[in-house]
């Protein structure tokens, strides 16, 4: 790995360090905004990573970009960077000024649609949308719909919209979005519109679960070596050995598939490597989770050990921005409408 | 911690450039009718195919072009072997000695053994066979009780081995023998030797599976001499030539791509327009299928580098051997055939001959448990 990234992941690590401590983490449950962790977040340019340069973004490739966002969630830290990367980057896609501080996107609902309309002085949006992530603690979020038969992104601002408030397994706050005739502050052409949300957020999601299973992975095998049963280290029994060997298969997988998407998509989600992604990615977190959670015995089942701050996260997160079967059946309706003969050059890209 | 990393490799053009021209080759093949895509690619038997690979180029890729090599990169050979499995062209005859044999000899061969042995692999007229398994030894390869004895200029070799894959077509195989008494250490005092299957004092006895086919065989040497120059490496050295060995045998695409066949006539039976499930279940095999194919060229990379990927070579094969196990199981719920022998070239027949080598993949090359117990030592488990 070059400096560059160690350097990129050292930062992450010490901002964890030092500003997502334990009673952080459970107020953020508990629905306080984490104002000091955001805060550190912004000051390095963490929530502009992912914008191109000319977008006012902090000069990292988008690679590195979503590296962080990898380390991020192998810290399983409670803020939207996902939500506020992928927001600015449709802004951006469109021309439009990325705002300061965090932001969120609607509607992330795979079922969900919003209405843009024309009034006589100023366009507005309509309608519900569902669990939007952190939809309540960001002041405005950018939301994608048609006007006039043309895909649009625009951004609106959330006071006023909330009609609810749940939270994902992790805790994480899921907003209810109730627009009526919300005015949008800007707008401008989405290439992509609402399909290019949909990809850049499992994207994301691809890439959290790559992290988060990693760090799942490192919590089981430190507990494998340290919890001590009949005589020996339980890492010593072949049944403990074989299966954090396929857990070790998994987040082999899901990160080589995370990867290929993040390598795809640097100018704009790849619909294909995303698909792949998202669908390897999401399989591995349950049957990463449920293996990791075995080896744990009842001390993973606490809320002491931390380990289900990155599994309840994998549990949430494969199913946001469309759960495994969404995305296979897409990937799988490409390759039957294609044809098998067109299957390996599709692999093989030629 | 070790931790596993697939870095992604990025293709070189020449990989791409050859990519098109076996893709040609393939299609020139099968349009001439000199074969039709098999679902058993690589344990096919097709001289006449192995020796026209032989002229293109295609075997022996990164070997030296004193020894018939063609001095090309793994990422070059990736690309030949991928397409030839995708293409189910029958590769089987010098499958081995281009994906661990020749290259092993290369490494440890004589100057003898180099020069006569490696220029025949090369023209694709030369094959292979592997000689670890023995009745008492699987698993635990250094159990093997075949043992080789210094005479005059050479060895002699006694002993049986098993579940050897076409030995009774092949020229060679490579023994692995004992040629010390066991000690402490009980992966000293073994040897590999090569056997030329033409020469007295060795017998190859098929034994059938279990669909009644003839791949592999038992073979039994009695006082068999070897000359000392067809030793490979120093006598003694055996274990370490045989795990090298192996980690050619490990990540390669022969490991997921087995079913691939039944996977393609699969999507074409489900047709263009597939209801939620056949749709989804296809999807999730291609998720899968382009995952592993980027973390098997990776370990083509790596081995690119002159790394040692062991660990990394038994997780693609473990990962990969579930994958093709898994094509036939869910393609016979969604396609409801039954299974059938003697049907040609159908899809029944295809699913068929899946389901009844299925449980061969994950046993060949290193069982599945074998290959979880590298991982975890990799993990730093043990
Ligand atoms: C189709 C096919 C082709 C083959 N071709 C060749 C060939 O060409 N040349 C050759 O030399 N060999 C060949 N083999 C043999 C193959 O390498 C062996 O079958 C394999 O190494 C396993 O050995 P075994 O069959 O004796 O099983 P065993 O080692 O007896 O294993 C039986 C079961 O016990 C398990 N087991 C064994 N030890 C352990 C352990 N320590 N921990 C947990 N579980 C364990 C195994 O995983 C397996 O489930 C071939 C096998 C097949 C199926």
């Amino acid at each position: 790995m070059s400096e560059n990234r160690n350097d990129l992941l050292n930062t992450v690590d010490r901002i964890i360090d030092e500003h997502c401590a334990r009673p952080l983490r459970e107020s953020a449950e508990a629905g306080e905004w984490p104002a000091g962790l955001w805060r550190a977040l912004e000051a390095v340019g963490l929530d502009r990573a992912a914008l191109p340069e000319e977008a006012g973004g902090s000069g990292l490739a988008f690679e590195d970009a979503m590296l962080a966002l990898r380390r991020s969630a192998y810290h399983a830290t409670p803020v939207p960077l996902a939500e506020t990367m992928l927001a600015g980057s449709l802004l951006a896609a469109a021309g439009l000024a990325v705002p300061q501080g965090a932001l969120s996107v609607a509607p992330v609902n795979t079922s969900d649609r919003l209405e843009f309309v024309h009034g006589s002085t100023r366009t507005s949006v309509v309608g519900v949308a569902h669990r939007v992530p952190w939809g309540n603690l960001c002041a405005q979020v950018v939301v994608v719909g048609e006007l006039d038969g043309k895909d649009i992104v625009g951004m609106v601002s959330t006071s006023g919209s909330v009609r609810g408030v749940e939270q994902n397994l992790a805790g994480e706050p899921r907003a209810l979005l109730g627009f009526d005739h919300a005015q949008l502050t800007t707008f401008a052409a989405l290439p992509g519109g609402l399909a290019r949300l949909q990809a850049g957020g499992a994207l994301c999601r691809s890439v959290q679960m790559a992290g988060a299973l990693e760090r799942a992975l490192e919590y089981s095998l430190l507990y494998a070596n340290e919890r001590v049963q009949f005589g020996r280290p339980i890492a010593k029994f072949q049944a403990i050995q074989h299966m954090l060997a396929q857990l070790a298969g998994q987040v082999a997988a899901a990160s080589a598939a995370a990867d290929a998407a993040v390598e795809a998509s640097a100018l704009a989600p790849d619909e294909f490597a995303v698909a792949v992604a998202k669908s390897r990615a999401g399989e591995a977190a349950g049957k990463g989770a449920e293996i990791a959670h075995q080896v744990h015995g009842a001390m993973g089942y606490t809320r002491e050990h931390n380990l289900h701050y990155v599994t309840r996260r994998l549990w949430s997160w494969r199913d946001e921005f469309g759960n495994e079967p969404h995305w296979q059946r897409r990937l799988g309706r490409l390759v039957a409408a294609h044809g098998a003969d067109a299957l390996w050059p599709m692999l093989s890209g030629l | 911690m070790h931790e596993f990393r697939f870095d992604p490799v990025a293709m070189p053009a020449a990989a791409e450039a050859l990519r098109s021209e076996v893709r040609a080759f393939i299609a020139g093949e099968v349009a001439r009718g000199a074969f039709t895509p098999s679902r058993n690619s690589w344990s096919s038997f097709d001289p006449d195919f192995s020796r026209k690979c032989g002229e293109q180029g295609y075997i022996g890729m990164r070997w030296p072009k004193q020894y018939g090599g063609h001095e090309r990169s793994a990422l070059e050979r990736y690309v030949v072997t991928e397409e030839m499995l995708a293409g189910g062209a029958p590769v089987g005859a010098h499958w081995i000695a281009d994906r661990q044999s020749g290259q092993q000899i290369l490494r440890y061969g004589s100057e003898r053994a180099r020069s006569t042995i490696l220029p025949r692999i090369a023209a694709g007229v030369c094959y292979f066979s592997i000689g670890m398994s023995e009745p008492d030894s699987g698993s635990d390869l250094a159990a093997v009780r075949t043992r080789a004895s210094k005479t005059e200029g050479g060895w002699k070799i006694s002993g049986t081995k098993v579940w050897t894959s076409g030995a009774h077509m092949t020229n060679y195989l490579i023994a692995l023998a004992r040629t010390a008494p066991k000690e402490d250490d009980r992966h000293a005092g073994l040897t590999q030797f090569i056997v030329d299957l033409s020469h007295p004092g060795v017998s190859v006895r098929p034994i059938y599976n279990l669909y009644g086919g003839h791949d592999f065989n038992e073979v039994v040497f009695d006082e068999f001499f070897v000359a000392d120059d067809m030793v490979m490496g120093e006598p003694g050295m055996g274990w370490t030539l045989v795990t090298s060995e192996l980690a050619f045998e490990r990540s390669g695409p022969d490991r997921f791509l087995s079913t691939y066949q039944l996977l393609l006539e699969s999507i074409r039976a489900i047709g263009t327009d597939p209801d939620a499930r056949s749709a989804n279940e296809i999807g999730r095999f291609v998720a899968h299928l382009a995952t592993l194919r980027r973390m098997s060229i990776s370990v083509a990379g790596m081995l690119e580098r002159g790394e040692q990927p062991t660990v990394e070579a038994a997780l693609v094969k473990d990962v990969g051997t579930a994958f093709e196990r898994e094509i036939p199981e869910t393609f016979r719920q969604l396609i409801p055939t039954e299974p059938s022998l003697g049907a040609g070239t159908s899809y029944a027949e295809l699913l068929g001959m899946s389901i009844l080598r299925a449980p061969g993949f994950t046993i060949r090359g290193g069982t599945r448990e074998i290959l979880r117990g590298m991982i975890a030592r990799g993990l730093g488990l043990r």
